[in-house]
């Protein structure tokens, strides 16, 4: 464990009772939880190498209590951290000892659809692919569909700027969220953004999308709902090298085709999936392509054609079109189970989620190779290859001594090599606890804080999901003084936690 | 009128903080195709001219990275050579004060919030926006997103940069992500409709799987127009979908009134009212004047002298708000050019604007009225 939290405030844990006592008075009934073995139910999110305790666990089941209770916490300084439904792979929802865990599970329902506008108004608990099964009948989707979209929640959706594997035609959380109803930490209850398609003044919804809980904790959210393409066909394209897939997957958009989905798998990834599901991918290949556009018959029929002319011109070494929908299925299966055929390989292992400029890929992936060998550990990568968005799945045992902290190192490395050759961070995980202490990687000093300066005009007490993305506390007093001229006066010397 | 002009973001960075030392205003222009929008500016000028020319443009990376004051035009001829464009459909607001086109800026037009009828399918700049570098109301240079089309590192700035009308930070940079021009484009046409059956239609239009890209109404013409574009075999099929709907193929040069809107009378008050489209019939009932609507009835485009407060309340009835684009000088004194937001709200914007900007060296009366 080599990622330290805030240390815990011993006095706001002596005031537990008195703070359960005040939230039993805002939430009534089974929507305060303090029993230490029902908590315990709440200690984790999807990065499951680290769990806490919270201090008390609220369920609050309207935006008065929410708004209710970040009054009373901002009154009393004491600390909140929001949760979905816990599904976040960045640490976005640990819980600390010494905050109030606010749940939003309850606010489960859909509100209101409108197809002639295209939105649906959902609380945000109603999980992601709940949003598509209240429109599928009429036709509609929600577009942006992460892995975990049966558990995953609209909320933290919006909290981590959710994608998926059809993002770079569809876009991602922030490219289909119209508006919210937010509570900021002292309570205030504002609406932003709306049913139309832009905001009257500053895009305050688009910076809220993606803020990880730390600008305010939404209440209710405005989304697009899309008309469901009438097809969808895919191709299983096989390459002898990365470097012909890199090439192909380039051509492809070069040819004015983005398609629905492109993902890339590695020799280690194919095998560990193929072991695991039996789909039929080839095993003779370094790297597997899979290719989805959707549309109309036509449409599909024409740019399945196209693409499998520019594969085989890339040097493919073999290449199936989908003539089915379970055929079309069967290509996904493997990459779908990707994550869990390398949990079968290994006892644990870290998904690490950085971009890379597509250009890059092949020299990445070497790079990847040799940090593999040198850190005795195994990995896979499976590539969303339209976007650049890579994700190494990095094989451990935390048994054994060492290994869990060796992963971490290799994840980081990785993180950092994505930086270097022009990439990021984060495509779509979001930073939480996990790549909090790499932003100075990538954002200088200066950056972060104009960050941070963000974060004040919402929450100048710091009280919201602290400890989460930035790496370094700076009170917002400190951050609101000008100082003489740029960066020439050197920043204090803060604590780091 | 005092008129700076940086030739780097250095110079940017050292002009921003003599003027917050000074406690001096500027105003950031870039092409200077919007000055007639909102109340007149006296400060001195930040002219962005010189911070222009393309930094770095992959195709394949679907990547472009200009300097912010690189015109429009350029940065469409440098994508057209390679078969690509600008997704949310920018265009130069020149022609709407009576102005030759050709000035708008890439800064400007993002910073405006700036998109055409494409935005109805293809978002805004808001969504096309992936990275920046700017210098703050406290004179640093400073860097936001990134240059990679997939990112969630950090708060999501780019998003504040748009539509922020140059009230937090003056852009030096801008990385934007592009997307293949289409193949085939046509233009379908529905005649003889009442604003009404034509928002229904359009709405029909756009939950079919026809992929409609822009949807718009003339009243004039009692016309809808409905554009369908990407691979021929595509075009053609989904076509035949609103040929079901009672459309026919039609001429796509009427589609440019919703750029330059030609057909509206230059001498009158110019509205930009943005609402849910099923509300657009019912507001416009209660508006008069001559206007358009794109984004199948969101936007209405209103030239109007009905006083400002009847405006804003029929677009807020709706659900919606209104921006004052183009008027008489004392009109533009006496009315905010952005629509007023609830109070929560602008305290909200004020204390971002402060953030950035705590001197105040970009605070201007000239969007919302007052300075916060």
């Amino acid at each position: 464990m080599t990622i330290a939290m805030p240390l815990p405030d011993g006095a706001t844990i002596a005031r537990r009772d008195a703070i359960v006592a005040a939230l039993r008075d805002i939430v009534p009934g089974e929507g305060v939880i303090d029993d230490p073995i029902a908590m315990r139910a709440y200690d984790c999110d999807g990065l499951t190498a680290y769990r806490q305790t919270p201090l008390v666990v609220a369920l609050p089941e309207t935006t008065a209590q929410v708004s209710a209770i970040l009054r009373w916490c901002f009154d009393n300084g004491v600390k909140v951290v929001p949760r979905g439904s816990g599904t976040s792979l960045s640490g976005g929802a640990l819980p600390m000892a010494d905050a109030v865990l606010v749940v939003m599970s309850k606010f489960d329902r859909v509100l209101d659809v409108d197809y002639g506008d295209r939105v649906a108004v959902v609380q945000p608990g109603v999980t992601n692919l709940a949003v598509t099964r209240a429109v599928e009948e009429a036709g509609f989707y929600y577009a942006p569909d992460p892995s975990s979209q049966i558990a995953c929640s609209i909320g933290g959706n919006v909290a981590e700027n959710a994608g998926g594997v059809h993002c770079l035609k569809y876009g991602l959380t922030t490219n289909n969220v119209l508006g919210a109803e937010i509570v900021l930490m002292d309570g205030e209850v504002l609406r932003i953004g709306g049913r139309q398609l832009d905001p009257a003044g500053l895009d305050l919804i688009g910076v809220v999308v993606g803020s990880e809980g730390l600008l305010g904790m939404v209440t209710e959210v405005t989304v697009r709902i899309l008309p469901k393409p009438e097809t969808a066909r895919a191709l299983l394209i096989g390459f002898a090298t990365i470097e012909d897939a890199g090439r192909c997957v380039a051509d492809v958009i070069a040819a004015g085709i983005i398609p629905a989905g492109m993902e890339l798998m590695d020799r280690p990834a194919i095998h560990a999936a193929e072991a695991f599901v039996r789909v039929g991918y080839p095993l003779d290949v370094e790297a597997l392509l899979i290719v989805e556009v959707d549309g109309p018959p036509a449409e599909c029929d024409h740019l399945i054609a196209e693409i499998d002319t520019i594969a085989v011109a890339s040097g493919a070494v073999s290449c199936r079109a989908s003539q089915d929908e379970g055929e079309r299925l069967g290509f996904w299966a493997g990459r779908k189970a990707a994550f869990p055929a390398a949990g079968r390989l290994s006892p644990d292992y870290i998904c690490m989620d950085g971009t890379i400029p597509r250009r890059r890929l092949p020299e990445v992936l070497n790079r990847i190779g040799e940090m593999s060998v040198r850190y005795g550990l195994r990995v896979a990568n499976v590539f969303h290859a339209g976007d650049g968005n890579l994700h190494p799945l990095i094989m451990y045992d935390a048994e054994i001594d060492g290994q869990l902290e060796a992963a971490e190192a290799f994840g980081s490395d990785i993180l950092r090599l994505c930086v270097e050759v022009g990439g990021v961070l984060s495509g779509e995980h979001g930073i939480g606890i996990e790549k909090r202490d790499l932003m100075p990687v990538m954002f200088s000093e200066t950056d972060l804080m104009h960050q941070q300066r963000l974060k004040c005009a919402f929450d100048p007490a710091l009280l919201l999901n602290p400890g989460k993305v930035f790496p370094q506390l700076h009170r917002c007093a400190e951050l609101g003084r000008m100082h003489v001229h740029r960066g020439q006066v050197p920043f204090p010397d803060l604590p780091r936690f | 009128m005092d008129v700076l002009h940086p030739a780097s973001a250095d110079d940017v960075a050292d002009m921003v903080a003599s003027a917050a030392a000074r406690g001096e205003r500027l105003t950031i222009r870039g092409g200077g195709s919007k000055d007639g929008v909102g109340a007149p500016s006296e400060t001195a000028v930040l002219d962005m001219a010189l911070l222009s020319g393309v930094i770095d443009y992959d195709p394949a990376e679907l990547v472009l990275t200009v300097g912010a004051a690189t015109p429009l035009a350029e940065v469409r001829a440098l994508l057209a050579g390679s078969g690509q464009m600008l997704a949310f459909d920018p265009f130069d607001h020149g022609p709407l004060f009576g102005k030759p086109s050709g000035k708008a800026t890439i800064g400007g037009v993002l910073a405006a919030g700036v998109a055409g009828s494409q935005r109805l399918s293809m978002g805004g700049g808001r969504d096309h926006l992936l990275g920046f570098t700017a210098v703050s109301g406290r004179g640093e240079l400073f860097v936001a997103g990134a240059k990679v089309v997939k990112n969630v590192t950090g708060y999501d700035l780019p998003k504040l940069a748009v539509n922020s009308w140059g009230r937090l930070f003056a852009m030096t940079q801008v990385t934007l992500k592009v997307v293949p021009a289409p193949r085939a484009r046509v233009t379908w046409v529905a005649e003889g409709l009442d604003f009404a059956d034509a928002q229904r239609l359009m709405a029909a239009a756009m939950g079919s799987t026809a992929e409609v890209a822009a949807a718009a109404y003339l009243p004039g013409r009692r016309r809808a127009l409905l554009r369908v574009q990407g691979f021929g075999p595509s075009v053609e099929a989904r076509g035949q979908m609103l040929a079901a709907l009672g459309l026919r193929p039609g001429n796509d040069g009427e589609c440019d009134a919703l750029r330059t809107l030609a057909p509206l009378p230059l001498d009158r008050p110019l509205w930009r009212i943005n609402a849910p489209p099923s509300a657009a019939p019912a507001m416009m009932a209660g508006l008069s004047g001559d206007w358009l609507a794109d984004w199948a009835g969101g936007l209405v485009w209103l030239a109007s002298d009905q006083p400002a407060g009847e405006v804003r309340a029929a677009a807020e009835a709706a659900g919606g708000h209104a921006m004052l684009v183009r008027g008489p000088e004392a009109m533009r004194r006496a009315v905010a050019a952005l629509h007023p937001p609830a109070a929560g709200v602008a305290a909200l914007e004020a204390r971002i604007a402060a953030a950035f900007d705590p001197a105040g060296v970009f605070a201007s009366p000239r969007m919302t009225g007052a300075v916060a």
